[in-house]
C-alpha cells in the first residue's frame, strides 16, 4: 500500500509528517534541527529515502543535512558555497553597484535521475550543483554572469533564487526563477542561460516589460507536459505554453491576483491551485478567509476551496514553497502556513483537513509518494 | 589542552556534550584553537567563522577569562590562562532580545 510523507520546513525546524495512503492519519516527527530555519527539504525521484535539508541561522550561517533513511538520521554535509570566479555586482536597495553575498540555500532540488545529484539555489542568487550527494558544492556560473546581471536588484526577502524545475522531457533543460530578476531556461545543463520573461508586465519597476528585473514568486509545470509553466508573479498569475518563452495572463476572476506559491495537480496538467493573499503591502489572507483557489482551465476560470478551511479572522500567509501535491488518486494538495498549519485534501482541494496546528512558522512543504 | 566552550546549537551539530578539549600547536590564538576546532570537527566548517575571509561570523563573540577577545586580531595571542587550560574560551551566540 502506498504512503504519504510530508517534509516540512519551519523557521524553528523541520517536522516530517507520515501516513498510510487513507490519509486521514498522521504521524508527526520532529523539530528536527530545533532553532535553525529550515528552508527547504526534499526527497529524491530516484531514492525517495535520501533527503536534503537546508538549514541555516543568522548566527551560524548555513549548515546541509542530509537523510539516507527517510529523515530518520541526518549527517552534516558540504556547506561551502563559493562563488566560482570574479563576484561581480548587482544592484543593491539603493541603486549603487553591491557585491554578491552568499546569505543562505533557499531551495534544493534533487536530480531526476542521479540520487547523488542535486542543485541548490541560493542568495544572493547563484546555482549550484553536487554531484557526490552534497559533499562539495560547484557553482553553474553562466547564470551568475549572464549579461544582464549587473542589473538584478533584490526584493525586500534578499535577492534569492528560490524556484528550480527540471525538464524530465529535455534532458539539459533547467528553469529557475529568481525575486526580482525574473525567470531563465538553460538548455545545456546549466552552462548558459536566456531570461524567459517576455509578457510579464510588472508595475513596481521603471519599465513594466523589461527583460530582467520582475518578481517572479513561484513556477510550476506539470511532468507530462513541461513546455507549459505556470507562474505566480508578485502581482498575476501567469501561463507559458512555450516552454517560458512568452507568458500571458491567467488571473481571470481571482479576488486578488497576488500570493506566493503555485502548483499543479498530480494527473490532470490543467488543473492548477494558488492561495491569493490580499496585497503586496498585506501579506496576509483577504477578508480573514483561507481560501485554495483552483483552476480546472489552466486559469482564468478559478474556484474557491474553503471546506475545512478557516473563513473568519485568519490572516496567515502562505510561502513559495509551502504547497506540494502527492501523486495518489485522488490527488492530494498540501500546504503550510506563516501561523504553523499544514493543511491537507485527499480529494484535489474539495475539502481540508490540518495535519498540524500549531508549528512555528511553516517555510516550504514537500510531499513524497511512498510505494 | 585547550578547553572551548561551544554555543548549544554547535554542539548539538558537532555532537558534543560538554566542553571541548583540543591539542593547538604552538601560539594558542583565535586562530589557531579555530583551526583546531574545525580540524577536529570539520562539520563546524563555516559556523564560526566565513569558509573564505576567515572573520568572525557577526552575530558570534569570544570571551575569555571575562573579558570580550571578538574584535582582537585573529592572531592575538589568547590569555595566559586559556593557553594553560585553567580557563576556557568562550564561543557565545548573541543574545537575540525581543
Amino acid at each position: 500500500m502506498s504512503s504519504i510523507r510530508v517534509l516540512v520546513g519551519t523557521r524553528k525546524g523541520a517536522f516530517v509528517l507520515t501516513s498510510d495512503g487513507m490519509r486521514s492519519r498522521w504521524d508527526v516527527s520532529g523539530p528536527h534541527f530545533g532553532g535553525w530555519e529550515i528552508y527547504h527539504l526534499k526527497g529524491s525521484p530516484v531514492d525517495p529515502n535520501r533527503l536534503y535539508a537546508s538549514q541555516s541561522s543568522s548566527w551560524f550561517g548555513q549548515v546541509i543535512q542530509r537523510s539516507n533513511d527517510g529523515g530518520k538520521t541526518w549527517d552534516s554535509i558540504g556547506n561551502k558555497f563559493l562563488y566560482d570566479g570574479p563576484t561581480g555586482t548587482h544592484l543593491w536597495y539603493d541603486g549603487t553597484p553591491h557585491p554578491w553575498e552568499f546569505a543562505r540555500v533557499w531551495h534544493l532540488e534533487p536530480s531526476l535521475t542521479d540520487p547523488d545529484t542535486v542543485y541548490a539555489g541560493v542568495e544572493d542568487a547563484a546555482l549550484f550543483r553536487s554531484t557526490d550527494g552534497g559533499q562539495t558544492w560547484q557553482e553553474l556560473a553562466g547564470l551568475r554572469t549572464h549579461q544582464s546581471a549587473s542589473a538584478w536588484q533584490p526584493g525586500a526577502g534578499g535577492m534569492c533564487l528560490h524556484t528550480i524545475l527540471l525538464d524530465p522531457s529535455h534532458p539539459g533543460r533547467i528553469f529557475i526563477a529568481i525575486s526580482a530578476a525574473g525567470t531563465f531556461r538553460s538548455d545545456d545543463g546549466g552552462a548558459t542561460w536566456r531570461p524567459m520573461n517576455r509578457g510579464l508586465v510588472s508595475e513596481q519597476i521603471p519599465n513594466p516589460t523589461a527583460e530582467v528585473g520582475h518578481c517572479v514568486h513561484r513556477i510550476a509545470m506539470h511532468r507530462s507536459r513541461p513546455n507549459v509553466l505556470f507562474m505566480q508573479k508578485h502581482w498575476d498569475v501567469m501561463r507559458s505554453d512555450d516552454a517560458g518563452e512568452s507568458w500571458r495572463e491567467v488571473s481571470g476572476n481571482l479576488p486578488t491576483d497576488f500570493g506566493f506559491p503555485i502548483d499543479v495537480h498530480a494527473h490532470e496538467p490543467e488543473t492548477i491551485y494558488v492561495v491569493p493573499i490580499k496585497s503586496d503591502s498585506e501579506h496576509y489572507l483577504p477578508e480573514g478567509k483561507l481560501r485554495v483557489y483552483r483552476s480546472r482551465t489552466g486559469g482564468n476560470e478559478w474556484e474557491a476551496l474553503t471546506k475545512g478551511l478557516p473563513q473568519s479572522h485568519c490572516y496567515v500567509n502562505v510561502l513559495r514553497d509551502a504547497m506540494a501535491v502527492d501523486s495518489l488518486e485522488p490527488c492530494g494538495v498540501y500546504f503550510g502556513t506563516s501561523g504553523g498549519q499544514v493543511y491537507a485534501s485527499a480529494d484535489a482541494g474539495d475539502s481540508w483537513n490540518p495535519i498540524v496546528r500549531d508549528l512555528p512558522a511553516v517555510v516550504s512543504v514537500e510531499v513524497q509518494t511512498l510505494t | 589542552m585547550i578547553r572551548v566552550v561551544l554555543p548549544a546549537h554547535l554542539r548539538t551539530l558537532a555532537r558534543v556534550n560538554g566542553e571541548v578539549k583540543l591539542d593547538v600547536p604552538g601560539t594558542v590564538t583565535q586562530r589557531s584553537v579555530l583551526d583546531a576546532l574545525e580540524a577536529q570537527y570539520p562539520v563546524l566548517q563555516g559556523t564560526i567563522r566565513d569558509h573564505v575571509t576567515q572573520q568572525r561570523r557577526a552575530f558570534l563573540r569570544f570571551f575569555a577569562c571575562e573579558e570580550d577577545w571578538s574584535n582582537e586580531s585573529p592572531d592575538t595571542p589568547l590569555p595566559e590562562a586559556v593557553a594553560a587550560g585553567t580557563e576556557p574560551l568562550l564561543i557565545v551566540g548573541a543574545m537575540a532580545g525581543g
